[in-house]
């Protein structure tokens, strides 16, 4: 191994439980194969659905035919856009972002235009999959086909193809007159950056552009769905959000959220592409129609051209410093892929800019563009990671012009508790000084390199989200105890929900069982994203289970014949502080076993919607290799640090910081949309959408700093989302500092860095 | 079109099922015969998750026609562990969380015995490369890596003391 073990940065625990590493409660199903995913599950009499999607980029539905499909033997029911009603406007909200009700209709299923390569236009549901696919073989769609547009700038200059002749671009003053691609434009300003930047002794910057990526979950999209003629349905499906699923499918197919019940199955990975709904309300009207269970599931293919993968992005950078380094001003504007529909993550995108450093004076502007390619959607810290690969070279850049370490420019100009968030709103408890002292005393940042090696840096803010969330805690007659809320476990919730019960509750981790409820068994939580879960459901687990220490505590009072007050719950049992049995102690079986002498069993409820969480920072050193022969990159070392408030269950933070920084590795050296003329994907399958394999890599070295989050019980911060915003950059720089050369476009492909080598001679 | 009767044996049993033509291993193993530990992650060979052994040899049951299984020995994920008793490997897997969502980790731990019985002592390049026809998304292979090590040294251990 490459690496050392990995490290934490930590001040001596006082927990028993939190910071330990026991086994996930869910892991042995998922090593020996019994877990059920969205694909594995099946009801008798189900159906198998296939999808119609469309070969055109942008074209104008003049017909769908469907009759030679359902004249085949076995075809029970074809739905199009004509079975859906129409849909208004309607913003929903969910922690990955905002999005559109008549937005996410659109995109299960067109009307009137389709406006990608693999929009669905229609759907059949029939008694095997192999029917199905011929069914949807033989339904006949006319097409007027319109001209289309992929690239973001082409979308934005003049003349070219609208993809919403009704869409005027919000945002700017005056409104326009004329209709536009560009969706909206947000604006984060501060002071004057043009006088500051006129001031300033070095500026650095110029226009940097990543592509369209994948988040590459490996489980593709799949459901089965039930809908009775009574108006009640059923679905079961993997996502990040069973109650999210519940309410955009019911939004869309307007019905009563009560009538639909969704039961959340094992999900194989989300990153944010898993937090919206493609097939669910199609297989529902499916289900209505045929009157039997339809299953219906995305194929690897369809997952790259018919969900939404995350934006491409230009970016304009002007980053200005005086002579001792010190940021003045900053100028950014940036034009960020859409796809089919507005909402790409402008937002977030502006605050990465200003979130990590203290500038006073910044424009940062942020463009919303739509082009014919699928409605992009989240993925992991959604929008930050292409605004840090271009500011974070600004910043190299300027520690080259000046001379300076690069851990030390970052130093002096960091964010510190206290100075201004990206909103002006000062930042809390935050930790990205400590990551970047943590970086300096790494032995990685002064280990000597190889040839053709260089090292680079990036540092970045992300903003984390809180969220409302539900759980419920029961015990059982003999002390063991049952947590359930309403987040899918995508990457060991389970265990951590657990770790916190069982320290809160003073039991071994094993008494506590964790479950993940449907949406009838539960009051609402948002879905397992925005790095929520452990911070927001974990105050809520928390919550539930204090109000359960308050109903032993009461009970065990009673029982010992003293006043409420003079009983203390320490280490899982009630002990008497006062009386004639002072002293004695009674366990958590002892109390709640006697639930019948009380008012029922020991059980109870929390709901949070916390707003104080903290965000994340994170500091990655990263040390690539270029052949100069090939142009091909190989990264030597990685070490990733950031700064967790407390590790609950550290193997699945270290796992989650490892996982981040490979899938930013990823974006930056390999993975693209690739599209031909005719706007059709021309890489939508894993061999040619390259995500780094197991033996691209090195080790990926972890350091956990903990400086506690004081608005949670243990300190959480959230720590997902974090990890993947500074790869690209930090690869970049690497290459940077490797080559000489400053490379602006990802990703680094042999190619690119090859054909720039030779132009350099 | 007619279906295909096939006999084969699956994690030791035998098995029969019926299948069209041109349908995959990886349906029959999952729709007929209800063993859904393989996942299916692309289709087309490229991503591992549905790695199965037939005769010995690791596969992609994706790749291979169910037809094909005609009188050969199959083992699945389901049949690694030894009845309630985890391989060593599965037991890594979980000591050292080298799974976060799980999908990919039935194809995973397939190629990983499949390498420790070949190879009982592989170096990290050694495992790195053996398992390069796994994709994970979710952990950066690097737990993987070191929990194939880890079982690969209790199995070492196994064979010292046994």
């Amino acid at each position: 191994m490459n690496a050392p073990e990995n490290q934490r940065v930590f001040s001596p625990s006082q927990f028993k439980v939190i910071g330990t590493r026991p086994v996930r409660p869910d892991g042995i199903d998922k090593v020996t194969g019994k877990a059920v995913y969205g694909p594995d599950f099946k009801l008798a009499g189900m159906l198998h659905g296939a999808t119609v999607r469309s070969p055109h980029a942008h074209a104008r539905i003049v017909a769908i035919d469907a009759s030679k499909a359902l004249a085949l033997p076995g075809v029970k029911a074809v739905v199009t856009g004509a079975d859906f009603l129409a849909q208004k406007s309607e913003e929903v909200s969910n922690g990955e972002g905002e999005g559109n009700l008549k937005y996410i209709a659109l995109g299960c299923m067109a009307q009137e235009k389709v406006l990608f390569v693999g929009h669905a236009v229609a759907a059949i549901a029939a008694t095997s999959r192999p029917i199905a696919d011929a069914a949807a073989a033989l339904v006949e769609v006319t097409y007027e086909v319109l001209p289309h547009v992929i690239d973001i700038m082409d979308a934005v200059a003049d003349g070219a193809p609208l993809l919403h002749e009704d869409m005027f671009t919000s945002g700017v003053d005056p409104k326009p007159e004329k209709p536009s691609n560009a969706a909206m434009c947000f604006t984060l300003a501060r002071g004057d950056a043009g006088v500051a930047m006129a001031g300033a002794a070095v500026t650095v910057g110029g226009r940097f552009t990543t592509p369209p990526v994948h988040q590459g979950y490996l489980e593709p999209q799949a459901c089965v769905a039930t809908w009775n003629a009574d108006g009640q349905g059923q679905m079961w499906c993997s996502s990040q959000g069973q109650f999210d699923v519940r309410n955009y499918t019911a939004g869309i197919l307007h019905m009563p959220v009560s009538d639909l019940r969704v039961y959340p199955l094992e999900i194989g990975g989300g990153f944010g592409g898993k937090t919206t709904v493609y097939l669910e309300p199609v297989a529902m009207l499916l289900s209505r129609k045929s009157g039997r269970p339809v299953r219906l599931s995305m194929s690897r293919e369809e997952v790259f051209c018919a969900s939404g993968p995350a934006p491409g992005s230009v970016i304009d950078v002007k980053l200005g410093a005086d002579g001792e380094g010190n940021f003045v001003a900053l100028e950014m504007e940036f034009w960020s892929h859409a796809g089919a529909f507005p909402g790409s993550a402008t937002h977030s995108s502006a605050m990465t800019a200003l979130g990590a450093y203290r500038t006073e004076n910044a424009h940062v502007r942020g463009w919303d563009v739509c082009s014919n390619i699928p409605s992009t959607h989240a993925y992991r810290a959604p929008g930050a990671p292409p605004i840090a690969f271009a500011l974070e070279a600004c910043v190299d850049d300027v520690a080259r012009q000046l001379g300076m370490d690069a851990i030390d420019l970052r130093l002096k100009n960091a964010c510190r508790p206290g100075d201004p968030g990206p909103m002006r709103i000062p930042h809390g408890a935050i930790g990205y000084v400590e990551c970047l002292e943590a970086a300096k005393a790494h032995p990685h940042w002064s280990a000597p390199l190889g040839p053709n090696q260089g090292r680079g840096i990036a540092g970045a803010f992300w903003g984390n989200y809180g969220g409302p969330s539900t759980a419920a805690v029961a015990l059982g007659a003999d002390g063991s105890v049952m947590v359930t809320t309403g987040n899918p476990d995508i990457g060991g919730s389970r265990a951590s929900m657990a770790i916190m019960a069982a320290e809160t509750l003073g039991v071994p981790y094993e008494s506590v069982r964790v479950s993940i409820a449907d949406t009838a068994s539960l009051g609402y939580s948002m879905l397992t994203g925005g790095s929520r879960t452990t911070f927001a459901t974990g105050k809520a687990v928390v919550e539930a289970c204090r109000k359960i220490i308050a109903t032993l505590s009461e009970r065990a009072a009673h029982l010992f014949g003293v006043a409420a007050g003079e009983v203390e719950w320490r280490d899982g049992a009630a002990h008497c502080l006062a009386g004639d049995r002072s002293g004695e102690s009674l366990s958590i079986a002892a109390v709640s076993g006697k639930f019948m002498q009380f008012s029922g069993a020991v059980s109870a409820e929390a709901t949070v919607n916390p707003q104080d969480y903290l965000p994340g920072f994170t500091v990655q050193i990263c040390d690539a290799e270029v052949d100069p022969e090939t142009g091909h990159i190989s990264i030597a070392r990685y070490t990733a640090i950031q700064d967790v408030g407390r590790a609950i269950h550290p193997d699945y933070v270290e796992g989650q910081l490892q996982g981040g920084a490979v899938q930013g590795i990823g974006w930056a050296l390999n993975e693209a949309y690739i599209y031909d003329s005719q706007g059709r994907m021309e890489n939508a399958g894993f061999l040619d959408y390259r995500m780094p394999v197991c033996s691209d890599l090195p080790m990926i070295d972890t350091v956990l700093v903990e400086k506690p989050n004081p608005a949670h019980p243990y300190g959480v911060k959230g720590v997902g989302e974090s990890p993947i915003v500074t790869p690209l950059a930090a690869v970049a720089n690497a290459v940077c500092d490797a080559t000489g050369m400053r490379f602006h476009d990802l990703p680094l492909s042999p190619d690119r860095v090859w054909s720039a080598l030779q132009a350099a001679g | 079109m007619s279906k295909i009767a096939v006999s084969t044996s699956v994690n030791g049993d035998a098995a029969e099922f019926l299948c069209d033509p041109g349908e995959t291993l990886l349906d029959a193993l999952r729709d007929s015969l209800g063993l859904t530990g393989s996942k299916e992650g692309c289709g087309s060979g490229d991503c591992g998750a549905c790695t199965v052994m037939l005769d010995g040899a690791m596969v992609c049951a994706c790749l291979v026609f169910a037809a094909e299984a005609e009188g050969r020995k199959i083992t699945t994920i389901e049949g690694v562990a030894d009845g309630s008793v985890l391989h060593p490997v599965q037991r890594q897997f979980l000591e050292h969380a080298a799974l976060q969502c799980g999908f990919c980790t039935p194809g995973f731990i397939v190629a990983a015995k499949a390498l420790l019985e070949v190879n009982a002592s592989p170096s990290e390049e050694e495992i790195r490369y053996w398992l390069a026809g796994n994709l994970c998304r979710c952990t950066g292979y690097d737990k993987i890596v070191r929990a194939v090590s880890a079982a690969a040294a209790e199995m070492r251990q196994e064979r010292v003391t046994s």
